[in-house]
This record gives structure tokens, sequence and C-alpha cells, in this order.
């Protein structure tokens, strides 16, 4: 798959490179940014609060 | 990356190489691929939970404080300031010296996950106001998005916990930690720990996830009001620095 992709990338060796990375870091760039965001209101692991019901 | 190392060699316009291969490698080659990234995936998300949330939240912690401070500088609010904030409003500022020198943190009304996750300091809303007699009870993560309670385990006798309202600034000293299940609500009543009791003292409840990076207990700390410094006099010497620095 990533091979596959690598081989249909246009220009030389180095140009590949540099766009195989550039590919790369917008990938990470929108999992952080947007996917990850959406994805960890599923986390159960973030709560640091205490019950909420009052005893009164 | 696996694509780098497969494609190396290779004459400009040759064949895909994929054709050589069975179509049953090919199919087990982009599974294996796919693990692979699933795998990246997930260590990418843990890195983004522990360490790029911590940027966000830095950010809009730091603006908070500032806006806050502005706020209170524009003098006190028209009376009744005593009502129940809106979600999401900051009315104080917490100074904790034991947690850094420049540690100021904003705290906002409401313990949901949207000022966790954002502005860090979340205040009990059903619990008192800061030099209330009772609980001012507040929450923050301990670790991701800002970390705002990360130190609170280094607390100890003598330290002085700050807070910083228009009205002035309320210091309290540590008085104990205590760790407790998620569902031990009766820290947040008047009395910590003696719901139906009538409070005497104004006390600061701090808390928070432990042991660190779970969600398993909760970590409790307590301190006890000591004095009030009207905004009119400054702030206590011992974060006038941090609050100038807070202040740009």
């Amino acid at each position: 798959m990533y091979a596959w992709i690598f081989r249909h990338l246009p220009g030389p060796l180095w140009l590949r490179l540099l766009i195989s990375v550039l590919l790369v870091g917008l990938v990470i760039l929108v999992l952080m940014e947007y996917v990850f965001p959406w994805a960890n209101q599923f986390v159960p692991w973030t709560d640091s609060t205490i019950g909420m019901v009052l005893p009164r | 990356m696996p694509k780098v190392a497969q494609g190396t060699g290779m004459p400009a316009g040759a064949p895909p190489r994929g054709s050589r291969r069975g179509p049953l490698s090919a199919a087990v080659g982009v599974f294996g691929e796919l693990f692979l990234t699933a795998g990246v995936v997930l260590l990418l998300f843990v890195a983004w939970q522990l360490w790029w949330t911590n940027l966000d939240a830095g950010r809009t912690q730091e603006a908070a404080v500032e806006h806050a401070l502005e706020g209170f500088s524009a003098g006190p609010p028209a009376e009744p300031a005593e009502g129940p904030a809106l979600e999401g409003d900051t009315f104080a500022v917490l100074y904790v010296p034991r947690f850094g020198e420049d540690f100021a943190r904003p705290v906002a009304a409401g313990v949901g996950l949207d000022v966790l996750n954002t502005l860090g300091i979340g205040h009990y809303p059903e619990t008192q106001m800061p030099g209330e007699k009772g609980n001012f009870a507040v929450a923050a993560h301990r670790q991701t998005y800002g970390e705002a309670f990360r130190d609170i385990h280094k607390l100890r006798e003598g330290d002085l916990v700050y807070v910083q309202t228009a009205k002035g600034f309320y210091t309290y000293a540590y008085r104990s930690t205590q760790i407790v299940h998620p569902s031990s609500s009766e820290v947040l009543a008047p009395v910590p720990g003696r719901p139906g009791k009538e409070p005497s003292e104004a006390v600061l409840t701090m808390t928070s996830c432990d042991p660190p990076f779970t969600t398993k207990m909760r970590i409790i700390a307590v301190s006890v009001l000591e004095s009030f410094t009207p905004a009119a006099d400054g702030p206590p010497v011992a974060i006038a620095d941090t609050v100038a620095q807070a202040r740009k």
C-alpha cells in the first residue's frame, strides 16, 4: 500500500522522499488538530472530578 | 518507513512491483501495513493526550489569567458578585508557589470537561466561593490539558495557596491530603468529610486524579483560609512577582 503510493509520487527520488515526509506530517497534523480531539470524547479516562451528587 | 525501503532502487517507469506478487500476499501485505498504521496512530494519540493537549491548554490558560487580571484591576464588580457564575466564567486566579514560581492558573465556574479541558481548574458549582465559610472546592487534571494539579502530591505543611478574585487575595494554608474513591462526594461538603455539619472555617479543597495517569482514585488536598488581603493593598509579597508576570 505505502510502496504503491510511493511509486506513484512524481519526480526523482529526493522529491518523492520530500513529498512523503510532508504527507506524513500533514496526516499527523490532521490527527492532532481534528481527529484526536474528536475521538477523545469516547475515552473514559479523563475524569478528575468527585462524584457530582452532594450529600446534604 | 517501509515505503521508502521498498521503493528505493527501482528504475523509473518500471512496472509496479506488486504485479509480481500473488493477490493473497499483496492482501496480507496491505493488512500488515494497516495494523502497523493503527499501532502508530494509537501511539500518536497517547502523545497527543500527554503532550499536545498541554500546548493548547497552556496558551488558553495564560490568556484567561491575563484576561481575568485585567478584569480584576478594572475594580471590584458591581455587587452582588456572589451569584452563581456562568459555566466557564473565569472568576479567580490560583497561585501555588509549591507548583512553580510562575504557577498562575485561571479558576472557572463548573467542572464539566469543557471547562477542565480548556481553562484547567474548575469550581464545583455546589460549593462555596473563595473566602466564604465552607468549602471552596476545585478540580483540575493531574495529566493532560495543562495538568494544573500535576504536583498536588508535593504540597507540604506550611505551604500557602493563594486565590485572587476581584476583591483581593485569599491566603490558604495547606493542611492535609487524602486519597478517596471518586464517588466520595462528602469531601466537597462545607465541612470536608462531614456532610450536614455547620462550617466554622473557610477551606479550599483541590481534587485531582490519583494515581497519576489513571482515574482510579481521587487525591484531595485541603487548605484552610488564613488571611485576606484586599485588592487595594496589592498581592502578598510571596506571589508579587508571579502576579506581575502573569499580568504582563
